[in-house]
């Protein structure tokens, strides 16, 4: 699976990490939700740290769409939001 | 659906719409290496763009310590002196050179954080656009329109995806930059009026209620600033401080010896 940390580009990681992973992008979920910012950014954090750890880095070269696509480690919960409402696409 | 699927998602359906744009996949190929080539150009403006701004704070940043400077040693002669009030106003006035120095120097740490974040996106979208001209061509040489679908809907996700991200990345150093400017031309001002220089000359542009609110936050750090001029003065000058300097001295020497009575 191929995860993408806006700024900082894709990593590629193995299926047996994913479970770790989802359990937190649950938690960032819910807090972008509930609109609670501290948990926003305690989940985030602790998800592009895990990713940084199990995920390898893409080479430059290639070129594959993501899978998930996680939000700079910078970002806050309101500019998120702006990124999920942009296209009006959001499913669920 | 959790969050890192949906972002996917949205990244997704902006390559789409560019695929639904052309009757002939291959046609976007083309048109996608253009914008890729504009979208480089654009990067490598924003870097060049955030690198100035950097370096005007720098610029700023060396005037505002010659400034501190020189009203330390302002401050220094006052006390010198025996002008206890000058060198509170210059002392007062390089708290305020100060804390415009620290303000500066946390925007200059974010200005460098955004440019080192651009430039490495301009070299890995560089690699990304080198990549992609190679299996275009190949796309276009090999497959039928019909054929090459698959593989182009792939390709193009795939560098929309980046293009998106460095889009991002480049709005967010923009605004950053553009709060910076307006900041700076402020600063510039101040600078350019010689208020920050000369502790004689009228505060420059600030109100009399914005002075004695300075006055109540730097007053305390400027009385033990005070405290610790005199406390270097030779013995000789130290005399002459107190007998012709602060006011508030006097009663309180009075008041001591009073109680030792």
């Amino acid at each position: 699976m191929i995860v993408r940390i806006l700024g900082e580009g894709q990593r590629r990681i193995d299926d047996a990490d994913l479970e770790g992973l989802n359990a937190l992008d649950k938690e960032l979920t819910t807090a972008v939700e509930s609109g609670d910012a501290d948990g926003f950014s305690s989940a985030l954090s602790a998800l592009l740290d895990k990713v940084r750890q199990v995920g390898k880095a893409l080479p430059d070269d290639e070129i594959v769409p993501s899978d998930l696509v996680l939000p700079s480690a910078d970002a806050s919960l309101d500019e998120v939001r702006e990124l999920l409402g942009e296209e009006g696409l959001i499913p669920g | 659906m959790g969050m890192g699927r949906r972002l996917a998602l949205i990244f997704k359906a902006k390559a789409n719409k560019v695929l639904d744009k052309h009757e002939d996949p291959r046609e976007t190929l083309d048109y996608s290496y253009e914008k890729q080539l504009e979208l480089l150009t654009k990067v490598r403006r924003g870097v060049a763009d955030v690198a100035t701004s950097r370096k005007r704070l720098e610029l700023q940043m060396q005037q505002l310590q010659s400034s501190a400077d020189k009203l330390q040693t302002q401050a220094q002669q006052a006390v010198t002196a025996g002008r206890d009030d000058l060198a509170r106003e210059a002392l007062t006035r390089r708290a305020a050179v100060n804390q415009q120095i620290a303000d500066l120097s946390t925007q200059h740490a974010q200005l460098q954080a955004e440019e080192e974040k651009l430039t490495t996106a301009s070299q890995r979208l560089q690699a990304k656009v080198d990549a992609f001209r190679t299996r275009k061509e190949t796309i276009k040489a090999t497959y039928t329109a019909a054929e090459a679908q698959t593989k182009i809907g792939e390709a193009m996700s795939g560098i929309s995806e980046e293009m998106g991200d460095v889009g991002l990345a480049m709005q967010r150093a923009e605004d950053k930059t553009q709060q910076m400017q307006a900041r700076a031309g402020a600063v510039d001002e101040l600078i350019a009026s010689g208020a920050l220089d000369d502790a004689s000359a009228p505060l420059g542009g600030k109100d009399d209620i914005q002075r004695e609110l300075d006055a109540m936050s730097a007053g305390s750090d400027v009385e033990l600033e005070l405290a610790k001029l005199k406390g270097e003065l030779p013995a000789g000058q130290q005399q002459q401080a107190i007998a012709s300097g602060d006011p508030a001295a006097t009663p309180q020497a009075a008041a001591e010896s009073e109680a030792q009575k």
